[in-house]
């Protein structure tokens, strides 16, 4: 470098010397016409890729969105089967007692399976006749006992029943089974799809809203598995979350941004919490296990625990959007207050808090929606169990939504697919509201000082 | 007296040939209109200063004269201004080579945070000046010398820029100007941001460019445009109300505002 | 239940210690409530404060001890040929916690266990209402104590605040604890594992299969835990995630900030929060059920072999996933340098690609830095993509297209089901886990550090 730098003096030295100008650069010349050229195709080039970079990830965004989409419409629509039921008083209630307990001991199953080998009286074969069973769910029979414990004058009468179908036949009703496929590589063999035509010709088939998806808790059977149980879950453990999360967050928020000395333990924190926001979740998800359920043995699978896990999870997102929420509110205002004889207390209550509301809020949303979607954490403390059952308070054994899809996912049946996309359709759609509240509540309160 | 302004502004007897002109300038940001009609003409290797009170539109003129308002969003202009008898504003003319043109030094020294050399250097790499590392080394140092500035960094040019004091790194923006050899050198109080001392050398270092570059100096200082400048112009609420030699205006100003502004009535 | 109940008695008692506090204040002021020293609602306050925090945290200690008490008394009766196997305890101990909970009439165990089971579900009755119990006596306690503390003199006010003033601190400690929390909890079972493995064999172990033995009379040893193959693994997808993440996440943010206009930004950019805010449950299941099979079907037209859970797929739709997060906080980076430096730029005659390649972007390197470390750190902690369609068989392979494991999915599926406490299996988990936080918190501080380091220089 010295070496240059004293070449540089010299050259220099020489020129200043000789005084002489630089001849001006001549703007039309053709180098430079053509450098210019060059220069702004270079520009262009630089602008798409900008561009195309936009409209990759738009277009990763556009994919999943049809992806999910269009894998998870048809699962809001279920096939159900007309057929003709007999409710045999023989079956249902021999003794004409009409006592509900002993209609609802009744064997409806039976009833069903009776009606099918009635409709389809060609079938004899065992095997072909378990296949035909399968045309109508398991679930079917309890529709059908609650349907005779509303209306006992029913037994002894023959009606046509609409009746949830099976997932395979379901599967073939939207098209997902294609018959041109060979017939050891499908679900369903000739015969069944033999039936199906059959039915269909009867105008007997048709697809219905599922409104079982809603209100049902989690099933082996797809077509009989919804998202209420887990939807549930999710409420309990947002709610223990929240209640955690919220509190401890603005208060310690209040803290550190009006009262905290700036020493130490102060700074410890600070740093603390930019660095937990950036752990990752599964990470709290083995504090979780090993704190909640292995020192402190609460029960397992519970949204308390999950919402204990993801409260510590959100706490660091909403003390840095309420610091930041407090720090907007201008001193001016504390001035004003505590020239008034207000304590500091008093300002913070009085003053600072309900200014920084609005904002302190947006972040606690934009936290929730984020635990809203969290899987890691709840895996790791055995928020996974296969459980039918609605939670029916915090400390019931629950799943989430997001772990139910997990679970989905992970299942082989063909009619899982649409019901995990459908699934995910649901879940976005609570993130979207929560979002688009946070985004309006920043909009109506937003502020210029 | 409104007579005497508008014949004073639009006829400008005294000037032939100049090197660039301004006729019937309009600036809007959005709605609210920032300069009125702004007619002036700037004689080639002159300074010619442009005072008037803040936000009389001064600085926004300036950087009409290098389309530097291009970068802004929401600002349209009409009228005309011209550089050798050609319109800037014209769809026929490139922007960038216009710049290169017509330099600019600002406010507050803006190095950019890379060495010194590559500071001065910048210019004449991204407009394919030169053709050899050699070229651009005389490039450099004779841009430095210019600006006065190589005897005290030419043993630390591959330090960085933000290293040096105010006043050299104002100093440096200039040298990084003039490496580009442009024509036109516009400066936005240049010396706003710096000391009486360097300002001092600032100055000095106007007035040399002078023999060689056609400079257009905004200031707020008086002293300065006396000092530096041969042609002042007075902005007043967007408008230029008065042009002329520095000694007349300064001396002899026709317009009562002028007067009010240069006697420190207000301003 | 109880615990709802209880929680709703100890808010009701408050609300009434508000009440009572203040009407007593009310009384002593004698109608003038300038004879007090503060308002009659500090004094509220005072007593509610009394009576609802020393019960809440009697709860909380109470909450944290009462589990491992109660298994102690319940190993401490049971058989000796029980506790002197770990197996056998945790067997045992998980039949008594179902019987306990009414859950285990199917079980067939022994007597001693079904007593234990009935004992356990005693105990925790007992020990149910004697919280109840004695939570409701202290805040009665505290009531009483404060109430009678009440006086026209007394600095109730002052006192709330101090007392405020404490339970603030308590709350930002929490982010101190919980930190200290991880810290302990892996460390602990970290150590555990340590002790069974040799810390060398796991951390520079070429093998990486905790499922299977390796010699049958190995003791305490079920198998492999050498965790290269994760760490390859897990290094494999960030890299891919990275290299979609870090082009498309810097060049959306430089159209966005320097090209783009008012009216495609209000729409680009929260149409790319939108990609930020997908739960990544959602990602995984997208790139397991459409970007997997994508891949492996165009793989096999050009006569590429690609596994159905390939390293490819989960890398690139993690990045997918990172680009918002890379662009969003290299916009904040890029619009924080002067707008001077962009102004002395054009004033030359630069270009606009020109200024951003010459000038912003080697101003706000720094910045960009500690963003793509950040973005580092979450490709490397991300879970659900790499358990959804990452694979499980821990191959030592860089090929994109075969199928790698990760850290993560590791502790997943060691940790998700029924784990036998102690074993080094479940162990290797938190071993695991602890590298992962050791490793992102590395990556956080030194980006952090960077961050900042560039913040204060443009400030």
């Amino acid at each position: 470098m010295t070496d240059m730098a004293s070449l540089m003096e010299d050259r220099a030295a020489a020129k200043v010397i000789s005084g002489n100008l630089r001849k001006p650069v001549d703007w039309d010349s053709p180098k430079i016409s053509r450098q210019i050229k060059k220069r702004y195709a270079a520009e262009r080039r630089f602008k798409m890729y900008g561009l195309s970079a936009i409209a990759i990830a738009l277009l990763a965004l556009a994919v999943l969105t049809y992806s999910i989409g269009s894998k998870g419409y048809t699962a809001f629509f279920q096939t159900y089967v007309q057929v003709e039921v007999f409710f045999d008083p023989a079956q249902i209630d021999p003794d004409g007692t009409g006592d509900p307990a002993v209609i609802g001991k009744a064997n409806f199953d039976g009833l069903i399976k009776e009606s099918l080998r009635k409709r389809f009286p060609e079938v004899t074969d065992r095997r072909s006749k378990r296949d035909m069973y399968d045309i109508i769910s398991g679930g079917a029979s309890y529709d059908l006992r609650e349907r005779v414990m509303e209306n006992p004058s029913l037994i002894g009468q023959t009606r046509k029943v609409w009746m949830i179908s099976g997932d395979d036949f379901d599967m073939l009703n939207k098209g997902y089974i294609s018959a041109d496929v060979d017939e050891g590589d499908r679900r369903l063999n000739d015969e069944e799809i033999s039936w199906y035509h059959a039915l269909q010709a009867d105008g007997a088939v048709e697809k219905q809203f599922h409104t079982r998806f809603f209100t049902n808790g989690d099933s082996r059977e797809p077509e009989l598995a919804g998202i209420w149980g887990a939807a549930v879950g999710s409420l309990y453990t947002l709610a223990v979350t929240l209640a955690l999360s919220f509190p401890i967050g603005v208060l310690a928020a209040v803290y550190l941004e009006e009262f905290a000395p700036r020493n130490r333990f102060t700074t410890i924190v600070e740093v603390n919490i930019n660095n937990l926001a950036a752990v990752p979740s599964i990470v709290f998800g083995l504090l979780g296990l090993e704190v909640y359920l292995n020192v402190m043995h609460l029960p397992r699978s519970a949204p308390v625990v999950g919402g204990l896990t993801l409260a510590l999870m959100t706490l660091p997102t909403i003390i840095i959007a309420a610091r930041a929420a407090i720090k907007a509110v201008p001193p001016s205002i504390r001035q004003a207050a505590l020239g008034l004889g207000a304590s500091p207390v008093q300002t913070v209550t009085h003053h600072v808090l309900p200014l920084a509301m609005p904002g302190i809020l947006t972040g606690t949303i934009i936290g929730m929606a984020q635990a809203l979607g969290e899987t890691a954490p709840l895996l790791m403390i055995g928020m996974v169990a296969f459980i039918v059952d609605i939670p029916g308070s915090a400390l019931d054994p629950a799943t989430v939504l997001p772990v139910q899809i997990y679970l989905w996912a992970d299942s082989p049946e063909r009619a899982f697919v649409e019901k995990t996309s459908a699934a995910i359709m649901v879940l976005l759609g609570f993130l979207v509201l929560m979002n688009g509240f946070a985004v309006y509540l920043r909009k109506k309160f937003e502020r210029k000082w | 007296m409104a007579v005497v302004t508008q014949s004073a502004m639009t006829a400008e007897p005294s000037v032939t040939s100049p090197k660039m002109t301004a006729r019937d300038l309009n600036l809007f940001y959005g709605e609210n209109q920032a300069l009125f009609d702004v007619n002036l003409d700037i004689v080639e290797r002159q300074v010619t200063a442009l005072i008037g009170p803040s936000g009389c539109g001064k600085s926004t003129f300036l950087r009409c004269m290098n389309r530097m308002n291009d970068t802004i969003d929401g600002v349209t202009i009409n009228g005309q201004v011209t550089l050798d008898n050609r319109d800037i504003y014209d769809k026929a003319i490139d922007v960038v080579q216009l710049r290169a043109r017509i330099g600019m030094v600002f406010q507050k020294p803006n190095p950019f945070p890379k060495s010194i050399y590559d500071n001065v250097s910048y210019g004449p790499r991204i407009h394919g000046l030169v053709n050899s590392r050699d070229e651009l080394d005389e490039i450099v140092m004779t841009s430095l010398e210019r600006a006065g500035l190589l005897k005290e960094v030419k043993d630390r040019l591959q330090e960085p820029a933000t290293g040096l004091s105010g006043g050299q790194q104002q100093r440096l923006c200039i040298a990084r100007a003039v490496a580009v050899s442009p024509e036109v050198i516009l400066m936005d109080e240049p010396c706003s941001a710096l000391d009486p001392i360097a300002t001092a050398k600032v100055e000095e270092l106007i007035d040399e460019l002078r023999s060689n570059y056609t400079i257009v100096i905004v200031t707020h200082s008086m002293q300065q445009a006396a000092r530096v400048s041969q042609r002042t112009a007075f902005f007043h609420l967007g408008k230029v109300v008065e042009v002329g030699e520095t000694d007349q205006i300064f001396t002899n100003p026709k317009d009562e505002r002028t007067k009010g502004y240069i006697t420190g009535r207000f301003g | 239940m109880s615990l709802t109940f209880l929680l709703l008695a100890i808010a009701a008692l408050c609300a009434l210690s508000f009440y009572f506090g203040r009407q007593r204040a009310i009384a002593l002021s004698g109608g003038r409530y300038s004879n007090l020293h503060s308002l009659p609602a500090h004094y509220g306050t005072y007593t509610a404060m009394w009576c609802g925090l020393p019960a809440i945290l009697l709860l909380l200690v109470w909450h944290m001890f009462q589990g491992t008490i109660i298994q102690g008394m319940i190993i401490s009766d049971l058989p000796p040929e029980i506790l002197n196997d770990s197996g056998k305890l945790s067997l045992a101990l998980n039949s008594i916690f179902l019987l306990a909970a009414d859950n285990g009439e199917h079980l067939s165990v022994s007597p001693e266990v079904i007593d234990a089971g009935k004992r356990l579900a005693s105990l925790q009755i007992i020990a149910n209402v004697a919280l109840v119990v004695v939570m409701i006596s202290v805040a009665l306690v505290g009531l009483a104590f404060s109430y009678r503390k009440i006086s026209r003199d007394m600095r109730a006010r002052n006192n709330v605040e101090r007392i405020s003033r404490y339970v603030m601190i308590a709350c930002s400690g929490i982010a101190i604890l919980s930190t200290v929390g991880i810290v302990f909890s892996l460390l602990f079972e970290a150590l555990h594992f340590f002790t069974k493995i040799n810390p060398l064999d796991f951390l520079f172990g070429l093998e990486w299969s905790p499922q299977t033995a390796i010699r049958a009379d190995q003791v305490a040893s079920e198998g492999a835990f050498g965790a290269i193959p994760l760490f390859v693994g897990t290094l494999l997808i960030t890299l891919i995630a990275m290299c979609v993440a870090v082009p498309v996440g810097l060049f959306s943010a430089i159209y966005m900030g320097e090209y783009a206009s008012p009216k495609f930004r209000a729409f680009a950019k929260p149409a790319l929060e939108i990609l930020a805010g997908v739960p990544t449950v959602v990602y995984g299941f997208f790139a397991a059920l459409t970007v997997a099979p994508f891949l492996r079907d165009n793989g096999a037209v050009l006569g590429l072999d690609v596994s159905s859970e390939s390293a490819l797929a989960a890398g690139l739709v993690m990045g997918v996933m990172i680009i918002p997060f890379v662009s969003s906080l290299s916009d904040d980076v890029m619009s924080q340098v002067p707008q001077s430096l962009r102004d002395g730029s054009y004033g030359l005659g630069a270009t606009k690609s020109e200024t951003i390649r010459n000038v912003i972007f080697p101003a706000a390197l720094p910045g960009i830095v500690g963003a793509v470390l950040l973005a580092v750190s979450r490709a490397i902690g991300e879970t659900m993509i790499v358990v959804m369609a990452a694979g499980l068989a821990a191959n030592m392979t860089v090929n994109p297209l075969q199928a790698v494991t990760t850290v993560t999915v590791q502790i997943v599926t060691l940790l998700v089901g029924d784990q036998e406490f102690d074993s080094a299996k479940t162990l290797s988990a938190f071993a695991l886990g602890l590298a992962l936080f050791l490793i992102t918190l590395g990556l956080n501080v030194f980006a952090l550090k960077f961050v900042q380091k560039y913040r204060e220089k443009y400030d």
